[in-house]
């Protein structure tokens, strides 16, 4: 059964003057993909952060898992079950591969930091913690790289590392924001199996510029241009859209 | 450089045996010098459970250090002393809870506004402590007595022997060390380190950073203050300087001469610290210019020397350099 992970009800993002998100409302539901296209700056990464706690909205709502999460930090969104990656590359780069997914791991470990009799104990010899971490890594398939320096590791590699931590935490929704951008082909079609993958566990929102992908992917598409969407439907009706064709994907065709 | 290199180890094992067997080869004199780098020792591993592990450099670490030691002549009585079981931990607990009030503001800022205010901070405690009479002034305050190490009337041991106080302060050495190496490897060193190499990520991941940046500042205060303490201990005095930015810099610079993020880099760096200055200061008149008069000059040489040639620090020399992999260019190739 569909079931309604994230749901954010008119979000509106201003900076000054600007209205980077305007009146934006999305709703995801597990087992699908909603994605977020448009041109650049047109108001998608500011969405994503609007949704995981990077950014408050000016007004609006974010409810996750029927929880309101509006104007909560990102700590506390990501423990709701919000777990996200980045458009640049966000990851420990001197750290083992395996050690920055245990982070993500560790980080549903450490709920009771004010107990005494498990602060020395090594953080490694969880074995839930090391458990959840394998699984991440085997799911983004990264096992076999999971000795290797993060820094040193392709940058498709690294893609896939991203998504890995936000699945070390085991999270109800993704927000994967442009997760194919600076692919090759090669990499970028393992990606697009991956989060096939991750789609039948997870509601996933994802923001990408990769048209081919992203039709693939997508079983929902919102379509933004400067903050307001345009059009939202299935992937045929968006197609079909003559204000979509004119507005964006006239452009790129 | 976490994981400490077999050659680091050995080298720390040798360290420790000459420290070990010190009081019987070397003079008194020589002995009171290694207790009081002993002592810096554990102030600079605590500043570098925040600068080596957390990321966190602080300026006004020394703050901390100087207000146990002022705990520590205000307990002890004009006429006698004053009991070792309740004021040392009452002075490490007034350090901390001091760090925890300061650090609730500081740990908010970053970068260099973390700099910044814990040194604005600190020099708040310092002027405080400067131009109150009443806490002691310039002039800081005398310990009379060294404090007493009594358990049911009878004296354990008696910290006015030298001999016994270089070895209590070894074993609080050597025990704030074990300590912070289990922390470092515990889930919160874990998320610490990561704190320092990543902020935004940790907080994405679910981390409340400000808590752990707290704990750490209060736990590195706290044991800031046990140095502090032992501090007034030895010298039987104690005065605003010990809070002050020099005091502070100086254990920044002990934590990078040694190497950061390990702690036993902090010790060698403090060991290394203390006898650069000790030679520098005994340098001889070189014509009409006296040389050791001079030492900050060498001093500040030296220590842009080992930044500029041993960038890892002391320890770093010991350990054979890391080989890393290019980082891999697969992008280009796909186009």
């Amino acid at each position: 059964m569909a079931e309604i992970v994230l749901s954010a009800r008119h979000l509106t993002r201003r900076f000054g003057g600007l209205a980077a998100v305007d009146d934006v409302s999305v709703d995801l539901w597990r087992g699908r993909i909603h994605a977020v296209i448009g041109p650049n700056g047109a108001g998608k990464s500011t969405l994503a952060n609007l949704l995981s706690g990077d950014l408050l909205p000016s007004s609006g709502s974010v409810l996750i898992g029927g929880q309101d999460t509006t104007g909560w930090s990102p700590e506390r969104v990501s423990r709701a079950g919000l777990g996200r990656s980045y458009q640049k590359t966000n990851i420990f780069l001197p750290f083992s591969v395996w050690d920055n997914a245990f982070l993500g791991a560790q980080s549903r470990e450490a709920q009771q930091p004010w107990n005494p009799l498990r602060w020395l104990q090594p953080a490694a010899r969880s074995q839930r913690a090391r458990e959840r971490c394998a699984g991440a890594l085997a799911l983004a398939g990264l096992s076999h790289r999971h000795g290797a320096i993060a820094g040193t590791i392709s940058h498709g590699e690294q893609r896939q590392l991203e998504i890995a931590m936000a699945l070390a935490t085991e999270p109800q929704v993704l927000l994967l924001d442009e997760p194919l951008a600076g692919m090759g082909a090669a990499e970028a079609h393992k990606m697009v199996e991956l989060l096939l993958r991750l789609k039948q566990e997870h509601a996933m929102l994802l923001v990408e510029h990769d048209m081919d992908a992203v039709f693939t992917l997508a079983d929902h598409l919102t379509v933004m241009v400067n903050g307001q969407v345009i059009a939202s439907g299935s992937p045929a009706d968006i197609r079909a859209d003559p204000m979509v064709q004119a507005a964006y994907l006239g452009e790129e065709h | 450089m976490e994981v400490l290199p077999r050659g680091v180890r050995v080298a720390l094992g040798l360290g420790l045996a000459a420290l070990l067997v010190f009081p019987f080869v070397g003079s008194d004199f020589y002995a009171q010098m290694v207790t009081r780098m002993m002592i810096l020792a554990i102030l600079a591993m605590s500043l570098d459970l925040l600068q080596g592990v957390a990321g966190l450099v602080s300026l006004g670490h020394a703050a901390f250090f100087g207000l146990a030691g002022y705990a520590l002549a205000f307990l002890t009585p004009q006429g006698e002393p004053v009991g070792l079981w309740w004021t040392l931990p009452l002075a490490v607990l007034g350090s901390g809870l001091a760090a925890l009030v300061i650090g609730f503001f500081v740990v908010r800022t970053h970068g260099i506004y973390f700099i910044m205010v814990t040194m604005a901070f600190a020099q708040m405690v310092y002027f405080l402590f400067f131009d109150n009479k009443a806490l002691g002034g310039s002039d800081g305050l005398y310990i009379n007595f060294r404090p007493g190490a009594e358990i049911a009337g009878r004296t354990v041991f008696d910290l006015d022997s030298p001999l016994t106080l270089y070895y209590f302060t070894l074993a609080l050495m050597l025990l704030v060390y074990f300590f912070l190496r289990r922390l470092l490897w515990s889930p919160f060193g874990r998320a610490l380190a990561g704190i320092r190499v990543n902020e935004h990520r940790m907080r994405a991941m679910g981390f409340g950073t400000f808590g752990y940046k707290l704990s750490a500042f209060t736990l590195a205060g706290a044991l800031a203050g046990l140095a502090g303490y032992l501090w007034g201990v030895q010298s039987g005095y104690i005065n605003p300087e010990l809070m002050g930015f020099h005091m502070s810099a100086n254990a920044i610079m002990m934590v990078i001469l040694g190497g950061m993020g390990n702690f036993a880099g902090a010790i060698v760096g403090a060991f290394t610290f203390e006898t650069v200055l000790h030679l520098l200061k005994d340098l001889p008149q070189l014509g009409s210019v006296n040389l050791g008069k001079h030492w900050q000059l060498w001093m500040g040489s030296f220590i842009v020397l080992v930044v500029l040639f041993a960038s890892r620090g002391v320890l770093g020399l010991l350990q054979p350099s890391v080989r890393v992999e290019p980082a891999s260019e697969d992008r280009s190739q796909h186009g």
